[in-house]
């Protein structure tokens, strides 16, 4: 889902780059040629050590997003109020796995290892989307999530999908095509609610109103204190700014909240004519970089979770290797 | 903890009969058998495809991207194999 890494500086000790390449002038001369034309940069060719950094930075924790992202709903699959629903959040949480590892896969192309990675988020050196670390209180939040977390990450998804890096193009292309499934599963559990009991309505309601917010910080800080945007967008690695994509998710939001019958919280919101788009309040960046900085309500318990999860595997990880060196050495003997 | 890691695998799927294997992706796993197991979960959950094959990454023998130069060009002062090259009578151009 989620792209955030591109505003955020690494952390102290990140150091995952993938091999270095000796910098070369003509390969350079050549590199920034091809992305002047649009041409893409596939996982062999010579590329700047700074272009397979950035890339590496992003796409691990894009994949880190996917996986933490599993955890708020996984919570509600023993939850879900029918089988109907509990089959559906059950196919949206296998597909964020799914992301995971195909995003996985594209860092990998980087000359990064699997291992590095997963080590890098469980020592917390690596980030993960924000969102993720806001907990999922009633069932409401299972749809909100759909329509608007996975909203706002299919709005800063898709310009991912002429990314100049090949792989992580290519991979994006398929978490899109996926991602319109949960965003359209969460509208229609919300309307389903909407079109029940008052309590429904209300707790509908209540879970927009924890939402909206985070939900806009999903696109990262204003344009104006990006940091890594201007290498990022040269590069073709971004290719819409973060504010630019924030105004498209409130304009294409406000009228789907309309047809839900749920208010936006937020007393500034008005379309404005002479802009031709909708005006919106000042966001919380103290509570943004709070969170992204590890303290927001859930981020000790989803890391936790996510190591124990890892650590509770080893054990199947190790046997499923022994056996098949085990079978190998049998067909050697053979 | 000892980190080991599974082997990477190459995933190729055929979307259906009549077309080529096309590359899809690659996945870590221990051996051929929970390669492909692992390839239909991650890479045909909705019916994409009715065969897969999987290749061990390393197996794999790749041309070298620096090479592209001397490997790909002589073919590029060769037009004279695109049936395009050659202009025939009005009449029987459509051959």
């Amino acid at each position: 889902m989620y792209t955030q890494a591109m505003d955020i500086a690494a952390a102290k000790g990140e150091q995952l780059g993938g091999p270095t390449v000796p910098e070369n002038p003509a390969y350079q001369a050549a590199f920034d040629a091809k992305i002047d034309r649009g041409d893409f940069i596939e996982a062999k060719d010579w590329m700047p050590a700074a272009y397979r950094r950035t890339l590496v930075r992003q796409i691990s924790q894009h994949a880190h997003s996917e996986i933490v992202g599993m955890l708020p709903e996984g919570n509600w699959i023993t939850r879900a109020p029918t089988l109907k629903r509990k089959a559906i959040l059950l196919a949206k949480v296998q597909d964020e796995g799914g992301h995971g590892l195909y995003l996985y896969a594209a860092a990998e192309t980087l000359g990064v290892s699997r291992d590095a990675m997963i080590e890098a988020l469980h020592a917390g050196k690596a980030k993960y989307s924000s969102i993720f670390n806001y907990p999922t209180l009633s069932w409401a939040d299972i749809g909100v999530i759909g329509w608007l977390v996975d909203g706002a990450a299919i709005m800063n998804q898709i310009p991912l999908c002429r990314c100049s890096y090949g792989p992580y193009a290519r991979a994006m292309i398929r978490v899109c095509r996926e991602e319109s499934f949960h965003q359209r599963q969460g509208f229609d559990l919300l309307l389903t609610m909407m079109g029940g009991t008052q309590t429904q309505r209300d707790m509908v309601q209540d879970a927009v109103n924890r939402w909206w917010w985070p939900a806009l910080m999903m696109f990262g800080p204003p344009d104006g204190e990006s940091k890594n945007s201007g290498d990022s967008m040269r590069w073709g690695i971004k290719r819409i700014s973060n504010d630019d994509l924030r105004q498209k998710f409130v304009d294409a939001t406000v009228p789907q909240a309309a047809v839900l019958g749920v208010a936006l919280p937020d007393p500034a919101m008005r379309w404005n004519d002479s802009r031709g788009h909708h005006d919106f309040g000042p966001i919380d960046w103290d509570e943004f970089w709070n969170v992204v900085n590890g303290h927001g309500p859930c981020n000790r318990e989803r890391l936790a979770t996510r190591v124990h999860a890892w650590e509770d595997g080893a054990w199947v990880r190790a046997a499923a290797l022994a056996h098949a060196e085990k079978r190998a050495a049998k067909v050697l003997a053979a | 903890m000892e980190r080991k890691e599974w082997p990477l695998w190459e995933v190729f799927i055929r979307s259906r009969n009549g077309l080529d294997h096309k590359h899809c992706g690659s996945l870590h796993a221990p051996d051929e058998r929970l390669a492909l197991q692992n390839a239909r979960d991650v890479y045909t959950r909705r019916q994409e495809g009715v065969s897969i094959w999987v290749v061990r990454a390393d197996h794999i023998v790749a041309s070298d991207p620096d090479a592209k130069a001397e490997l790909f060009d002589p073919a590029a002062d060769k037009i004279y194999r695109h049936p395009t090259f050659f202009k025939l009578p009005k009449d029987v151009d459509h051959m």
